[in-house]
């Protein structure tokens, strides 16, 4: 009796602190749970904030006056003349207009440094389009420097960023905004251009379309090799040796890290087949070497789901086993097989190592019209501008980051309605 | 004509030899009196003419534009008069590609040697003539393929047999194509670095405690000693593997555990896809966020606290690293976990436990296997990770335990080594295969082993 009234005792002494440890593993629990949601939060409001500013930019008024002998050419048709016309007085003329006091060489440079480099370029572009405007004047928003957008920004915020101006410009930015002269406008660059070494002319479209035209030669290469591949080791393969070292080959290239097939592409493709470096050819075939794993693995999943039923149901029939394949299993395994691409597509469409190796980190302007033109993709841009020192491009790659993000969830989200809305359950 | 001008007609011939196919074996039904008297269905017979019509050009094709530029140059070179012939094979290759350009126009022709302008216009016409012979033959070969393949065509014939036979070895060929991949793989690395390994030997290599790539140009230059000891770059990974392991591990595991055996259903709903969230953000995104915001926090908390952290320090990497896998183990650790039976819990729970005693004690090593592949195959994926290492931590290769400090690792020094120009054969572009191929054999044995754990000790309940 006393002995297991003593143990009563003891046990009950000890629920106490099983209890607590009960309490504090599950307060563990949700301590990591909570952990890694703060971890997406904080990714993404770090870049939204940091990226948003990106969206718009800051624009001057000024008084442009298209003035034939300030281009210092005497005949506008004259193509030659053109080229060497000086666009950039342009601006710098409506510049010293308004500022008239600026005299000394070194303040008159400032004074244009307000203003965007590509200033000249643009108003060519605009002149060309339109030659009426030739000898007639018109108040127009100029782009500004990178520096005078940060300056701007900050100074909606209440805290103005002077470091990089001098104390002249400061003041003439405070007259230009006093008389409401400065404004922001949607950043239209941004989407319209290629990559810049000015912050404000630097825009992604020249990377997005990089990343479409590799991102289609990835899927041209690896979704059908990927599914024949599939149904070989599904539906026709011989349970032998040779066919379990094909298995154990596709599981591993799953897991080897993705820099290994840039040194592959490298290796390879580039100096033994010499394709040449940088275009979307190349980008395309390492991105499709490396995501078929992942799509020969995910179609296969989706063909095992397939039962056994409709196998036997179609041999019944009298089809043969490629009829019974390509007519029946093939068509219902189709939902998943496409999720599972998409999904090999949204790593593809984000993978960077293996395309460093294969130089497609080079700084290029223009935009690629076709796949054998250099390009660049877009997480490479990414890492581009996050290599570069401007302050002005931190915002522009946050941005690019959006916009990649943006994709990627546009893709996943399509798989996920895919599955939904394709996938049977038996 | 261009190679995919041929290439399109050619998928034009075989469409039109498939129509001709099956037209005929229509025509022999017609006299049969309906397809039932035939062997195979009528398409059966067209795609086996488009077969015989297409295969054999197409491979011809692929012969051709692999063979081609090659030949050309060599009967070029050939021609050329003795004394003009460098003895050398790099001189060659040289004079080569000067021909070469001048026949495309890339160098202007103006001041060049007669010789050279002759021998450039003989490969501009001999690349013309083989345009068009390979169009010729290509074209031609299609055409007897397809009248080969048509004469075929009868009520016995077991067109259908034939053409799953060739969809078969098709599919079996593409399925080989990833032992292609392995075999690239390791032929890539494995040559480029025996190469590397005969001017700087293996346990150099292996064992070296100094590494500074740098070689020199020129004898008296400073700061290029050349040396490959690859041992700093083991230890920068290793540190900033085993911070991101100490971050993903306990909290990738205890929020598989919160969310398989806790959670109840709604917030399990929303909690585990917004955690594999941080699974699908590319990690060139991580690695901004760890150089711009993690690197500079860490450094200003330490300065706070009176540490000196470098801005390029292994913690704000390896902690970035670490987020990154958190879903990558907790989705591993939740498969194998909800795979435990309900009847080990039930009896556990009957037997008193509480539910954490229940998890500590027989779930988790019921599924300890299948955990313990997953941190390694998280370990490896640490190891091969490179843009996160890339953007946050530093370039020099400092021998250090300490995560404050700045260390570099063997993706960084492979990315840094082969971006950017330089020659192939040097042993600093060398190096990085002979580093890739470390790390291809480091990742190969964590995930056979892995593998091979969960094979070996996976206890099977149901």
């Amino acid at each position: 009796m006393s002995n297991s009234n003593r143990n009563l005792k003891r046990i009950q002494s000890s629920l106490v602190w099983r209890y607590r440890a009960e309490k504090a593993f599950r307060w563990c629990g949700v301590v990591a749970v909570a952990l890694g949601l703060l971890a997406v939060l904080a990714l993404f409001s770090d870049i939204i904030i940091k990226g948003k500013g990106a969206f718009f930019a800051t624009y001057m008024q000024f008084e442009v006056t298209y003035d034939q002998e300030l281009l210092g050419i005497d005949n506008f048709a004259d193509d030659q003349q053109l080229i060497i016309a000086d666009w950039e007085s342009l601006y710098k003329s409506a510049l010293r207009a308004d500022f008239p006091d600026v005299r000394k060489r070194a303040d008159k440079r400032k004074l244009y440094a307000l203003v965007s480099d590509g200033t000249g370029y643009d108003l060519k572009a605009r002149l060309l389009a339109d030659p009426k405007l030739l000898g007639q004047s018109e108040i127009i928003w100029l782009l500004a420097d990178d520096d005078i957008d940060t300056y701007f920004k900050t100074l909606l915020d209440g805290n103005a960023y002077t470091a990089r101006l001098t104390d002249n410009q400061v003041e003439w930015l405070e007259q230009l905004d006093g008389t409401e002269r400065m404004r922001l406008q949607f950043n239209a660059n941004f989407f319209n251009r290629g990559d810049s070494r000015e912050p404000e002319q630097a825009g992604i479209k020249g990377a997005v379309i990089g990343s479409l035209l590799t991102l289609v030669l990835t899927l041209i290469l690896s979704f059908p090799i990927g599914i024949a591949a599939a149904i070989y080791l599904e539906e026709f393969a011989p349970k032998n040796r040779w066919t379990e070292f094909i298995e154990v080959n596709i599981n591993n290239l799953a897991a080897v890290p993705s820099i290994i097939f840039g040194l592959l592409g490298l290796a390879i493709f580039i100096n033994f087949f010499h394709i040449p470096r940088s275009i979307p050819v190349i980008g395309g075939l390492v991105l499709a070497v490396m995501t078929l794993p992942t799509i020969i693995i995910t179609s296969r999943a989706a063909i095992t789901s397939v039962p056994p039923s409709i196998r036997e149901a179609a041999l019944g029939m009298g089809a043969s086993r490629n009829q019974m394949v390509l007519h029946h299993v093939l068509p219902l395994a189709l939902p998943g097989i496409l999720t599972g691409a998409i999904i090999g597509m949204a790593r593809a469409l984000g993978e960077t190592a293996p395309l460093l190796m294969i130089g497609m980190v080079a700084f290029i302007a223009d935009i690629p019209g076709s796949f054998t033109e250099p390009a660049t993709v877009l997480p490479v841009q990414i890492f581009l501008w996050a290599d570069s020192p401007e302050r002005a491009f931190i915002e522009k790659t946050s941005a690019a980051i959006m916009v990649l993000l943006s994709f990627l969830i546009l893709m996943n989200i399509s798989a996920v309605w895919l599955r939904k809305r394709l996938e049977r359950r038996w | 004509m261009q190679a995919n001008d041929v290439f399109f007609l050619l998928m034009g011939l075989s469409a039109l030899a498939f129509y001709m196919g099956r037209g005929r074996s229509l025509e022999i039904a017609g006299e049969l009196r309906g397809i039932r008297n035939l062997h195979s269905l009528p398409n059966y017979y067209g795609y086996y003419t488009a077969l015989w019509c297409g295969l054999p050009a197409l491979l011809l094709l692929c012969l051709w534009i692999i063979v081609d530029d090659p030949v050309i140059i060599a009967v070029v070179m050939d021609s050329l008069p003795g004394e003009v012939l460098p003895s050398n094979s790099v001189e060659h290759t040289l004079l080569a590609n000067k021909i070469n350009n001048l026949a495309v126009g890339v160098l202007p022709s103006a001041g060049q040697s007669e010789v050279l302008i002759s021998a450039a216009q003989q490969l501009r016409d001999l690349t013309q003539l083989s345009r068009w012979g390979m169009a010729a033959t290509v074209l031609c070969l299609a055409l007897i393929g397809l009248a080969w393949g048509r004469s075929f065509v009868a009520a016995k014939f077991r067109a259908r047999q034939r053409v799953e036979k060739v969809v078969q070895y098709a599919l079996f060929a593409c399925a080989c194509l990833a032992i292609f991949t392995t075999l690239g793989i390791v032929l890539s690395v494995l040559f480029e670095s025996l190469q590397f390994f005969k001017s700087v030997p293996v346990d150099d290599f292996v064992l070296g405690l100094e590494w500074s790539p740098q070689t020199a140009i020129r004898a008296d230059q400073v700061g290029s000693s050349g040396s490959f000891g690859a041992v700093p770059l083991f230890v920068g990974t290793l540190l900033v593997s085993v911070v991101a392991m100490c971050i993903a591990v306990p909290v990738g595991l205890m929020s598989a555990i919160y969310l398989a055996e806790y959670a109840n259903r709604s917030v399990r709903a929303y909690a585990k896809p917004a955690l594999e969230i941080l699974a699908g953000i590319p990690t060139v995104v991580y690695g901004f966020f760890a150089a711009l915001t993690v690197a500079p926090y860490l450094r200003d908390l330490g300065e706070s606290f009176g540490l000196s952290v470098s801005s390029e320090s292994a913690l704000a990497a390896g902690a970035v690293m670490g987020v990154m896998i958190i879903p990558f183990i907790s989705s591993l650790a939740d498969d194998v976990i909800t795979a435990v039976p309900q009847a080990m819990r039930d009896g556990s729970l009957a037997m008193g436990a509480t539910h954490s005693e229940t998890v500590r004690r027989v779930v988790i090593p019921a599924a300890l296997p299948g955990i313990v592949a997953g941190i390694m195959l998280a370990v490896s994926r640490a190891i091969g990770e490179t843009m996160i290492v890339v953007m946050a931590s530093g370039m020099a290769a400092n021998l250090t335990f300490n995560p404050l400090d700045s260390v570099t690792t063997v993706t960084v020094q492979i990315v840094t080594l082969l971006t950017g120009d330089q020659e192939f054969d040097s042993p600093k572009t060398l190096a990085a295969f002979a580093l890739g191929l470390m790390l291809f054999i480091v990742t190969l044995i964590l995930n056979i082993v892995a593998l091979q754990v969960v094979k070996r000790f996976r206890e099977q309940y149901e």
